[in-house]
C-alpha cells in the first residue's frame, strides 16, 4: 500500500465528504439553524434519489433528475414542516417524534414503490470518462461531485450572509419574536428553510445516486453520517460543515479500506473525541 | 410534592395484576404467552428507558444499543463458549453498563437535541459493530442458537411455560427496582432536576453525576432486557440493535405515558400486540408505526394511561388515589427535550 493508495482513497474520500456536504448543508439549516432534529433527512436523501432515478429513465437529462428530484421532496418538507412541525416549535422530543414517525412511512412506502433491489442513477455520458491524476485513475463523475459540493457551498455562503433574504432568515432564527415584530413572517421563513434543507438533502441523493446504490435502508445509513458532520463541524456553521464532511469522508474510507469490520467504529470513536475536547463542534459557537 | 407512599388501591391492583398474570398460563395458548413474554422484556427495556425520559428529561434515542450488547454477550457466551446461565447473564448485564458508562461519558454533557442526536449516533456504533463485526458477530445473519438455559436447582427453562414465569418474574423484580428507585430520595432528584436544573444546582446536588447515574442505571436495567430476550428469542440479530428498536422502545413509554413507568409495560403490551396482530393482515409495519407515532404526537402526548387519566377526570369524580400507583407526567409530557 503505497502512495498511490492513499492518493486513491484520499481523492474517494474527498468527494464522497463533498457529496456528504450536500446532505449536511441541508441539516446544517434545518437541525443546526432551526434547531429540528430531523430524523426524515436520511429519507429525504432516498426519496431524492429514487425520484431522481424515475426521472432519469423517462427524460435520461440529468439535469432534470436533480432538478426534479430537489423539487419533489422540498414540497413533501416544506408540507411537514408547515403542517405538522410548526405547531411543535421548539419541542425537540415530539419534532424527533414526528419526523422520524415520517421516515419510517417514507422508508416503507418508498420499498413499496421501488422494490427492495440495489439501484443506481445512470452517469450522464459527459462525465463518464475517466481522468489520470499522476499515478492514478480518477473518475470523472467524482471530479464532478467535488465541483457540485464546492458550488452549493459558496452559493450558501453568498445566500447567508451577504444576502437581504440571508439576514432575514438569520433575524428569524434568532429572535424568532422580534423578526415578527418587523413584520417578518417566521413561519414563512421557516418552512421556506426547511424546503431548501431537503431540497439539498434530495439533489444529494439523486448526485449521490449515481456513484454509490441506492437501496432500502440508505436512509438511515446515511442520517448518522450527516448528524455527525453537523456535530463535529458545529451547529449551523456552514465552513463547519464542510470541515465535517471533509473528515467523515477521508474517515469513513480509510476506515472501510483499512479496518472493514470495524468502519462505524473508526467513524464514530475520533467524532466521540472531538466531542470530548471541544463540546461545541470545530466550528459551534459555544 | 409527590406522594411517597403510594395508596392501598395501588398495592391492591398491583397484587391483582401480578395474580391475574401468574394464572394466565393455565388458560391461554402458547401463542399468547409467546406475546406475553415478549411484552414482558420489551417491558424492562421502555420502563429503564422511562427512567431516562419520564424522570430526568433524557430522551435517548439509542436505547436498544444496551439491550442489543447484552443479547449479543449472551449469544456470543453461550454459543462460542459454552457458558451457563449465570455467568453468561451476569457478563452481558456488566457489559450492558460498561457500555452505558462509556456512552454516558461521551452523551451526558448534551443537553436537548444535541442529546438525542448524540444517543443516535452512539447507538449506530453498536448497530454497525452488530452488522459489519461479522467474525464475531455473525453480521447480517445474526447469533443463532442461543440455548434455552437451566437455572440449577431443577429449573430448566425449556418449555414456554417455564420461561413465561421466569420473564413474569425478572420484570416485577425489575419493575418493583425501578420503582423503589423512582420514589427515593436519588429518584426525587431525578425530578426536581427534570423540573429545573439551575435550582437542583443551587441547592447543591451535583446534577451531572445524578444524569450520568440513572442513565448506567437504566442502561443496568435495559441489558436485563436484552440478556432475557436473547435466552428467550435463542437469536440476536443486527434488527435488535437497529434505530427501528430504539424508536420502538421510546414510542412505548411515549403511548404508555411517559414518566408513569408501568405505563411502559402497557405501551409495550400495545406494540407487541399490535405489530403481531396486523402482521397476519399486512406487511407494512413499518408505515403503521410510523403513523403511530405521528399520531400519538398529535393526539396523546400523554400516552394512553396519561389519555385515560384525563378521561377519568373529565367523566367526573375523580376516584381517590387513581388506580396508577406511579406518579404522572410531568406538566411538559412530551414537550420535554
Amino acid at each position: 500500500m503505497g502512495l498511490p493508495f492513499y492518493l486513491q482513497q484520499s481523492l474517494n474520500g474527498i468527494s464522497f465528504g463533498l457529496l456528504l456536504f450536500l446532505l449536511a448543508s441541508g441539516l446544517t439549516l434545518i437541525f443546526g439553524l432551526m434547531r429540528v432534529a430531523n430524523i426524515a433527512h436520511g429519507s429525504f436523501y432516498l426519496l431524492g434519489a429514487y425520484v431522481g432515478l424515475s426521472v432519469m429513465r423517462w427524460t435520461h437529462a440529468f439535469p432534470l433528475a436533480i432538478l426534479a428530484g430537489g423539487a419533489t421532496v422540498a414540497v413533501v418538507g416544506g408540507l411537514m414542516q408547515w403542517w405538522f412541525l410548526a405547531r411543535f416549535h421548539q419541542q425537540t422530543l415530539s419534532q424527533v417524534l414526528l419526523t422520524m414517525g415520517f421516515a419510517f412511512i417514507f422508508s416503507d412506502q418508498a420499498l413499496l414503490l421501488w422494490g427492495g433491489d440495489p439501484q443506481s442513477v445512470p452517469v450522464p455520458r459527459a462525465l463518464g470518462g475517466t481522468l489520470l491524476l499522476g499515478p492514478v485513475y480518477f473518475p470523472a463523475y467524482r471530479l464532478f461531485v467535488i465541483v457540485v459540493g464546492l458550488a452549493v457551498y459558496v452559493g450558501l455562503w453568498v445566500l447567508q450572509d451577504k444576502t437581504r433574504m440571508g439576514a432575514t432568515v438569520r433575524a428569524a432564527v434568532d429572535d424568532a419574536e422580534m423578526a415578527r415584530g418587523l413584520g417578518i413572517n417566521v413561519w414563512k421563513v421557516f418552512t421556506g428553510v426547511f424546503a431548501l434543507g431537503a431540497f439539498l438533502a434530495a439533489a444529494g441523493g439523486v448526485i449521490g445516486g449515481a456513484f454509490l446504490s441506492i437501496y432500502p435502508g440508505a436512509d438511515f445509513d446515511v442520517l448518522p453520517l450527516a448528524f455527525v458532520v453537523v456535530i463535529v463541524g458545529g451547529l449551523g456553521s456552514l465552513k463547519g460543515a464542510l470541515a465535517g464532511s471533509l473528515l467523515v469522508g477521508l474517515l469513513d474510507n480509510f476506515g472501510k479500506a483499512l479496518f472493514p469490520e470495524l468502519s462505524y467504529f473508526t467513524l464514530f470513536a475520533p467524532m466521540a473525541v472531538i466531542l470530548a475536547i471541544r463540546p461545541t463542534g470545530l466550528f459551534g459557537r459555544p | 410534592m409527590p406522594r411517597l407512599r403510594p395508596p392501598v388501591q395501588a398495592w391492591l391492583w398491583t397484587a391483582v395484576t401480578l395474580a391475574a398474570l401468574a394464572l394466565i398460563p393455565l388458560a391461554a395458548s402458547t401463542y399468547y404467552l409467546h406475546l406475553l413474554t415478549l411484552t414482558f422484556v420489551y417491558g424492562i427495556m421502555a420502563m429503564s428507558l422511562d427512567l431516562l425520559v419520564g424522570y430526568i428529561g433524557l430522551s435517548s434515542l439509542g436505547h436498544a444499543a444496551y439491550f442489543g450488547v447484552a443479547g449479543y454477550t449472551v449469544g456470543v457466551l453461550s454459543t462460542r463458549f459454552g457458558l451457563g446461565f449465570w455467568p453468561a447473564a451476569s457478563l452481558s448485564v456488566l457489559a450492558a453498563v460498561v457500555t452505558a458508562a462509556l456512552f454516558g461519558l461521551l452523551a451526558i454533557r448534551a443537553t436537548g437535541a444535541y442529546f438525542l442526536i448524540i444517543t443516535l449516533a452512539l447507538g449506530q456504533i453498536i448497530w454497525g459493530l452488530a452488522y459489519r463485526w461479522v467474525s464475531v458477530t455473525g453480521g447480517d445473519n445474526g447469533l443463532r442458537g442461543i440455548p434455552r438455559p437451566a437455572l440449577g436447582w431443577g429449573i430448566h427453562l425449556g418449555q414456554i411455560h417455564a420461561f413465561y414465569y421466569f420473564a413474569l418474574v425478572v420484570t416485577a423484580a425489575a419493575a418493583g427496582a425501578m420503582y423503589l428507585l423512582t420514589v427515593s430520595p436519588f429518584g426525587l432528584a431525578l425530578r426536581g432536576i427534570r423540573e429545573s436544573e439551575s435550582r437542583m444546582r443551587v441547592l447543591g446536588y451535583d446534577v451531572w453525576l445524578h444524569k450520568y447515574l440513572i442513565f448506567v442505571i437504566a442502561g443496568a436495567f435495559c441489558g436485563v432486557g436484552g440478556t432475557v430476550y436473547a435466552f428467550y428469542n435463542g437469536f440476536v440479530s443486527p434488527t435488535d440493535v437497529s434505530l427501528v428498536a430504539s424508536a420502538n422502545a421510546l414510542l412505548m413509554v411515549i403511548l404508555g405515558g411517559t414518566g408513569t413507568l408501568f405505563g411502559s409495560v402497557v405501551g409495550s403490551a400495545l406494540l407487541v400486540f399490535l405489530q403481531n396482530l396486523l402482521s397476519g393482515i399486512t406487511q407494512r409495519w413499518l408505515t403503521v408505526l410510523g403513523a403511530i407515532l405521528v399520531l400519538a404526537v398529535l393526539y396523546a402526548p400523554a400516552g394512553i394511561v396519561g389519555a385515560g387519566q384525563v378521561l377519568v377526570r373529565r367523566l367526573g369524580a375523580p376516584p381517590r388515589g387513581t388506580a396508577v400507583a406511579a406518579p404522572t407526567a410531568g406538566p411538559n409530557g412530551v414537550s420535554g427535550s
